[in-house]
């Protein structure tokens, strides 16, 4: 056991932090001319206060030493900030499906859009926002904290800074996602937040990446585990691409607006590698981490392949990079980035296959437990969209079918078959897992909760992707249709009318996939709050990492 | 092939063990493999002539049409109309000449949006009169009855807020836009003037700003609207180029 001894005393960082981010946002809130930039602020502010007050509590309440890196031998494992980010997750889970599914009904019953902030244009950003960034994002944050723990047998580094990731990243979201609504966005397409809110995302992502990289250092395990690579991979590079996209110049400090630094092919290009590598990256390499180690470790088999592993992996982070630009074709961007990015995306589509085909043969011989637990079945449909998701992308990116498919509702179906199908069930599959390990019960409080869940939005997906490929493809053919004197056939307004019924199937099936989503909040919280302590021993068997 | 722990001795792969042992050459060798096809993709895009065409007729935007092009960003209206026409026979034939990149050079950032709930507005200068526009907004369904556009009534009378219109300028200028001396210090009477045909700035106004739709643009209300702001910018939209006089093989030498 490993034992600080200096005396109780105020460490580095623990308040120098908050008060400086107290003062400013203090200073802004009263100094802006700007209303609706008042609001962030002072929020930040109330925020930042909160923290002072909560780390003086967490002060007066530690103890002297630093808490141990081991107990008895074993880790000790520091699981709380996990927990924390899993709520979270479930949150904006919540508030993200049903942003969406009242813009959904939003364009079948336009007399819904509330002036000004609950219009389709402001409430759009936050569902993209709440539901890839909020749920997926801390879905993310919380798997990898737990699994880089569990593989490297090691504490998590730091003290204050887990929590500061994980509450951080959230005030971001709330704080961004509240300036849409307010009329505070640079309108770039997943890369909404203005200025102020992508600092504060720097802030915390540069932190991320120190506390997981630090607990990779502490490691007892000579190998990193493949898992690890993923969620490495994901951390960099969405560095990378963050600072990127949304370099920009603020008009003044005491005003919201700023303005990107590119204009012109840059800035397409920037937006079409940051817009597809939010995708690529974020809900790609970051979720094949959770993959990684939540489907193995319920199937309770060994990972198919370590060599496919190393191949899925290097190739998909490289490939992944190149296909920027492929969803703007015959577009004002040069004609040989959208050739490179056709290729970039077949070579892809072969990266992902054999992801896909290493994760789904670590179920050899254990296939017959798909019959009995659905959480695993969850896990393994997500792979199965994974597939599905990445070959259609790969067609998508064909010029001929780019031309047809672009600014249509297919876009939306094809979105929403990775979105729903692929990170939506990896996330429940991973959070079923953990909310037992996590909260020490022996197991959740309903598998047959699960297998509804399961059933209830598959139907919605099924109704959702369904409906958005006959849409799509009908209006792109609208669209293009001649008559046979040789003019345009269709006004564009009648595009629009023939698109109804399917909208409102859109919207029914992404409600069904929402209502579903609410049977796992009732599972979750009678798990965490009624079912069976498990016994001490119950802990999860450590994996060895690979 | 299926050995689940990492494989020892004589392949290709053993050599990943360097990789998979310690994070710090994994970190370089992640940062590498993303950066290819960054720098590669990228690049040239600052550098190469093709790319950089100039094209006669494009200027910064005025003073209002810069306000009327940050409320379209603020609405979100990217979110359904695209301002991106690609090069193909129905979209040229729908919507007008296919869009340059050239034509976006002064948009921080671009609208090219990525959806179409509704139409593209990359050549919606000149379509429609004010007054359309104007009602359109207010009442989406007043004028296309299958529209399924929110209304936007409350920019007809929610007056421009023109308080930072100068620091906006001047921020413009500082990512590159071509706003002179000029222009800055005459921000707010082009302001003022863009809205008020009888004035005598207004011709100063077309002297800074060619082909600058001068008028009253929302008749609904007295003073200078969102509405004034967002309807200048909307009948400017893909007006700036000739396309009598653009030469689309000119920069291919």
């Amino acid at each position: 056991m490993q034992i600080d001894s200096r005396p109780k005393s105020f460490r580095g960082g623990e308040i120098g932090l908050v008060a400086v981010l107290a003062l400013l946002c203090i200073f802004v809130a009263a100094q802006t001319i700007e209303s609706a930039y008042a609001f962030p602020m002072g929020f930040g502010a109330l925020v930042a206060a909160a923290a002072i007050f909560a780390t003086f509590q967490r002060f007066n309440g530690r103890a002297a030493e630093r808490p141990p890196l081991e107990i008895g031998g074993l880790p000790n494992y520091n699981f709380a900030p996990v927990k924390v980010a899993i709520l979270f997750a479930l949150f904006w889970g919540l508030a993200g499906m049903a942003v969406g599914v009242i813009i959904a009904f939003e364009l079948v019953f336009p007399g819904l859009n509330i002036a000004p902030w609950f219009n389709f244009g402001r409430l759009q950003p936050l569902h993209t926002s709440a539901a890839i960034f909020g749920f997926g994002g801390d879905v993310l944050l919380a798997t990898s904290f737990y699994v880089v723990q569990r593989t490297c047998r090691a504490r998590l580094a730091g003290d204050l800074a887990p929590w500061f990731v994980v509450l951080g990243y959230n005030v971001f979201i709330l704080i961004a996602g509240a300036g849409y609504l307010l009329g505070i966005t640079e309108r770039k397409e997943y890369a909404e937040p203005e200025r102020y809110a992508d600092l504060g995302l720097t802030m915390v992502w540069v932190v991320y990446l120190l506390v997981f990289l630090g607990t990779m250092f502490r490691r007892k395990e000579p190998h990193i585990f493949v898992a690890n690579w993923f969620y490495l991979a994901f951390i960099l590079t969405i560095a990378m691409l963050h600072v990127g996209a949304t370099l920009a110049v603020p008009v003044s400090i005491f005003w919201s607006k700023s303005y990107v630094l590119w204009s012109y092919v840059q800035d397409a290009m920037f937006q079409g590698w940051d817009g597809h590598n939010a995708v690529g990256i974020f809900l790609t390499a970051g979720f094949l981490g959770v993959i990684y180690y939540f489907a193995p470790k319920r199937a309770e088999r060994p990972i198919y392949s370590y060599r496919l592993s190393i191949i899925h992996f290097w190739s998909l982070i490289f490939a992944s990079i190149w296909t920027g630009p492929r969803s703007l074709h015959f577009t004002a961007l040069p004609g040989w980035t959208q050739t490179l990015a056709i290729t970039f995306s077949i070579m892809l589509w072969m990266a992902s296959w054999a992801g896909m085909i290493n994760a789904l043969l670590t179920l050899s011989g254990a296939w017959d437990k798909l019959r009995t637990d659905p959480v695993l079945r969850m896990l393994v449909v997500s792979i199965a969209f994974y597939g599905m998701s990445t070959f259609e992308d790969a067609a998508m990116s064909i010029r001929s079918v780019a031309s047809l498919a672009r600014y249509t509702g297919w876009t939306d179906g094809a979105v929403h078959s990775g979105a729903l199908g692929w990170i939506a069930f990896a996330s429940f599959g991973a959070i079923y897992c953990l909310i037992p390990w996590l909260w020490n019960k022996r197991e959740l409080y309903s598998l047959r909760l699960v297998s509804w869940h399961f059933w209830i939005a598959t139907l919605g997906i099924v109704l959702y992707i369904t409906s958005m490929w006959v849409a799509g493809i009908l209006q792109g053919l609208m669209w293009r249709g001649y008559a046979p004197q040789g003019a345009l056939q269709y006004s564009f307004i009648e595009t629009v009318a023939a698109m109804h019924p399917f909208y409102l199937i859109r919207a029914i099936g992404g409600a069904l996939f929402l209502i579903a989503y609410c049977l796992m909040l009732y599972n979750v919280a009678m798990t965490i709050t009624v079912s069976e302590q498990a016994a001490p021993a119950a802990q999860p068997t450590l994996q060895p990492a690979e | 092939m299926s050995s689940s722990g990492p494989p020892h001795g004589g392949s290709l792969f053993s050599g990943h063990q360097l990789l998979g042992t310690n994070p710090v050459y994994l970190v370089i060798g992640i940062l590498v493999m993303v950066a290819l096809g960054a720098v590669a993709e990228i690049a040239p895009l600052f550098y190469l002539k093709t790319t950089l065409e100039a094209v006669h007729g494009m200027r910064p935007y005025t003073p209002l049409e810069l306000a009327g092009r940050n409320i379209y960003v603020r609405e979100g209206c990217a979110s359904c109309h695209s301002q991106m026409i690609r090069a193909l026979r129905a979209e040229v034939e729908r919507y007008g000449h296919s869009s340059l990149a050239a034509e976006s050079m002064y948009d921080h950032p671009l609208q090219w949006g990525s959806k179409r709930n509704g139409p593209d507005l990359a050549r919606v200068g000149g379509e429609h009169t004010d007054a359309w526009h104007v009602a359109h907004l207010t009442n989406p369904r007043s004028v296309a009855p299958q529209s399924i556009m929110p209304s936007y009534a409350f920019l007809m009378t929610t007056p421009l807020d023109a308080r930072e219109l100068v620091a906006n300028i001047q921020t413009n200028r500082q990512v590159g836009v071509p706003y002179t001396n000029d222009m800055v210090a005459n921000a707010m009477a082009d302001l003022r003037a863009q809205v008020n045909p009888d004035s005598p700035e207004a011709a100063a106004l077309l002297k800074r700003y060619p082909k600058a739709v001068v008028r009253k643009f929302n008749r609904m209300a007295a003073d200078i609207t969102e509405g004034d702001a967002l309807v200048a910018y909307l009948q400017v939209l893909g007006t700036l180029v000739d396309f009598n006089l653009y030469d689309d093989k000119a920069d291919l030498h």
